[in-house]
């Protein structure tokens, strides 16, 4: 019994620890002080106004769903193709090509970074979208080609062979067989990849322009400007967009399931 | 009859292994032949070259006197059935016995009656819209079934596909199938490791050992007139006895076993005099009796063991040179160890094999 109540009391003790800042950061977005700290004088929405208003956050907002879409559909793409070509088994290197395409993963970002803005400077595309979407990409990839190669690791190879004996030749087999299969590892993989280029700050620092500024970026220099309660509310958008990003894929998680 | 599938001195190679040999094999238009061996004797992997999803590493293989040897799968016409059913799992049933027909541009009509009828044909008329998760193993090997023969292909291969079934479905799907060859006049190429269901369903058997075919037959002739140890012990139960040819006479050879006893016994390969051989003897073409009888072949023995086995007794023998099966009918008497009893055979019954 006491062994009980101490893990209850460990469990809850790192939930805590793990939910802390976000508990600490998301009532200030609903303060009506103009500057981020506690205790909150009165409710208001003044916050989501600014942020909605603003220039400067609209601006960042707009950016980030315009690089997060880009990257999204550029990495879900990318990765859903190396995923696939990673399942032949005559491919030379195997092993070692995963390995390189998860790599991005484990490099640290700053490497990644400085790598990135000679790179892309180097064909002119630094302050630009193009440029900011593909440093994302770089990092939403290993991702996808995760979440995607443990889809396709649970088709049977079987059931490809036997489309092919029924007369679809390679490329009906990928559109009637493979991908619906293989569609609920590409929508995380989807899911994961925008989730990244939400919350990249240490590329965009490197290659994006003051016109590229997305809302992790803007909230990086912002905290260090003026702390307004502005970042609180952006943060709340941050976690509200997650959480329903979370949910649709749940949902239609569940939808496919259904379905087989 | 033509030869409908002919495999011409077929060789693959996994790297440096070996796991077909030179092989050569006809089947003819209507004909149900069985490839049987043990895991790793290359007969999977002769079906999947057939269909298409391996290449031999030299050879060439024909249907209907074209080779296909560059014909990729979607374009060989061949329906196959897995082991696993490889079912479409996002796909109804309906969807799944559809899909073949869809893939050859059949108006939809004409898909819906198609579809019907083959479900019909296998008794799952009324599970057209399930999923294929929610099926029973037998009721999806039948789905699998009636998908690779909607579209009536030219050849239907099937690679163990009863082998993930418990033994009274598998049974009454071995009929079931062997009933569908007859009916729809198909040719069948169908690999098992199971000998009992190749002898039950097939016109012949292909006996594999690695990646060669030790002898190809009726069910009858591999079964009675084998003509390698392989063969004989693969299939069935045997007893092999060592021996030396004595006297060879026509389909005749007279063997002298260590024990000094001679056997007369039919010859299916060539053996000459002098040679060592082994003889095949089928445990139930063995009768074991007190008094000597006039049968050619008798064998002194004396009873180890018995065991009554429900339709059989099972009988173990010590002659003065080697021990000896019997299986005798359920209305046979019983053999208490210790007894000294004479065990007859006719020539026919047991076979001379070359070693």
């Amino acid at each position: 019994m006491p062994m009980k109540i101490a893990k209850a009391t460990f469990a809850t003790l790192t939930i805590l620890f793990l939910v802390a800042p976000l508990v600490a950061i998301l009532p200030l977005a609903f303060t009506s002080s103009v500057i981020l700290t506690y205790p909150i004088p009165s409710w208001s929405l003044r916050w989501f106004e600014e942020l909605f208003f603003a220039d400067a956050w609209r601006r960042a907002i707009i950016n980030s769903l315009i690089i997060g879409t880009g990257t999204t559909l550029l990495a879900t793409a990318l990765g859903t193709a190396a995923s696939l070509g990673l399942r032949n088994r005559l491919i030379f290197l195997r092993g070692t090509m995963r390995t390189l395409f998860l790599l991005p993963m484990v490099v640290p970002a700053v490497v990644l970074g400085v790598g990135l803005q000679v790179l892309l400077a180097g064909f002119g595309l630094t302050n630009s979208y193009l440029g900011v979407i593909i440093a994302h990409t770089v990092v939403a990839v290993p991702f996808v080609v995760v979440s995607v190669t443990g889809a396709l690791a649970g088709i049977d190879e079987r059931v490809e062979l036997a489309a092919q004996s029924l007369g679809a030749s390679p490329p009906t087999v990928f559109r009637r067989v493979t991908l619906p299969l293989a569609l609920p590892g590409v929508l995380s993989g989807t899911v994961l990849a925008f989730a990244t280029s939400l919350d990249e700050v240490v590329l965009t620092l490197f290659v994006a322009g003051p016109n590229q500024r997305t809302l992790a970026r803007q909230m990086f220099s912002s905290i260090r400007e003026n702390i307004s309660p502005a970042i609180a509310a952006a943060a709340f958008l941050f976690i509200a967009a997650t959480i329903l990003i979370g949910f649709i894929v749940v949902l239609s998680r569940s939808i496919l399931a259904r379905r087989r | 009859m033509a030869e409908f599938i002919r495999f011409d001195r077929i060789t693959k190679f996994y790297g440096a292994l070996c796991v077909v040999e030179n092989l050569d094999l006809g089947i003819k238009k209507g004909e149900f032949v069985s490839l049987l061996g043990p895991s790793g004797s290359g007969k999977t992997t002769l079906l999947m070259m057939l269909a298409g999803f391996e290449q031999p590493t030299s050879g060439s293989i024909l249907l209907d006197g074209t080779a296909i040897n560059a014909v990729p799968t979607h374009r060989r016409d061949m329906g196959v059935v897995f082991q696993s059913y490889a079912l479409f799992p996002h796909m109804s049933v309906g969807d799944n016995i559809a899909f073949p027909l869809q893939m050859r541009g059949m108006g939809k009509a004409e898909t819906g009656e198609r579809v019907k009828r083959a479900l019909d044909m296998v008794q799952l008329s009324a599970l057209s819209d399930r999923r294929p998760s929610q099926l029973s193993g037998g009721q999806q090997q039948r789905v699998a079934l009636a998908r690779a023969l909607v579209f009536e292909p030219r050849v239907v291969l099937m690679d163990e596909p009863l082998g993930a079934l418990d033994k009274q479905l598998r049974e009454q799907m071995q009929l079931d199938i062997r009933d569908l060859h007859r009916r729809l006049g198909l040719t069948i190429v169908f690999v098992t490791h199971d000998q009992s269901e190749a002898l039950t369903m097939s016109d012949r058997v292909a006996v594999f050992n690695k990646g060669k075919i030790e002898q190809i037959g009726t069910p009858r002739q591999v079964y009675d007139e084998p003509t390698t140890r392989f063969v004989a012990e693969f299939i069935g139960e045997t007893n092999l006895v060592e021996g030396v040819v004595e006297t060879v006479q026509g389909r005749e050879a007279t063997v002298r076993l260590p024990s000094g006893a001679q056997i007369v016994s039919a010859v299916s390969g060539n053996v000459a005099s002098g040679q060592a051989v082994y003889l095949s003897i089928r445990p139930e073409r063995v009768d074991l009796s007190e008094t000597r009888g006039e049968a050619r072949n008798v064998l002194e023995t004396e009873v180890t063991d018995s065991v009554y086995q429900g339709d059989h007794l099972r009988v173990q023998l010590q002659t003065a040179a080697h021990p000896l099966i019997a299986k005798l009918g359920r209305r046979s008497r019983e053999f208490l160890p210790g007894t000294k009893v004479y065990a007859a055979f006719s020539a026919g019954d047991c076979r001379v094999i070359a070693p």
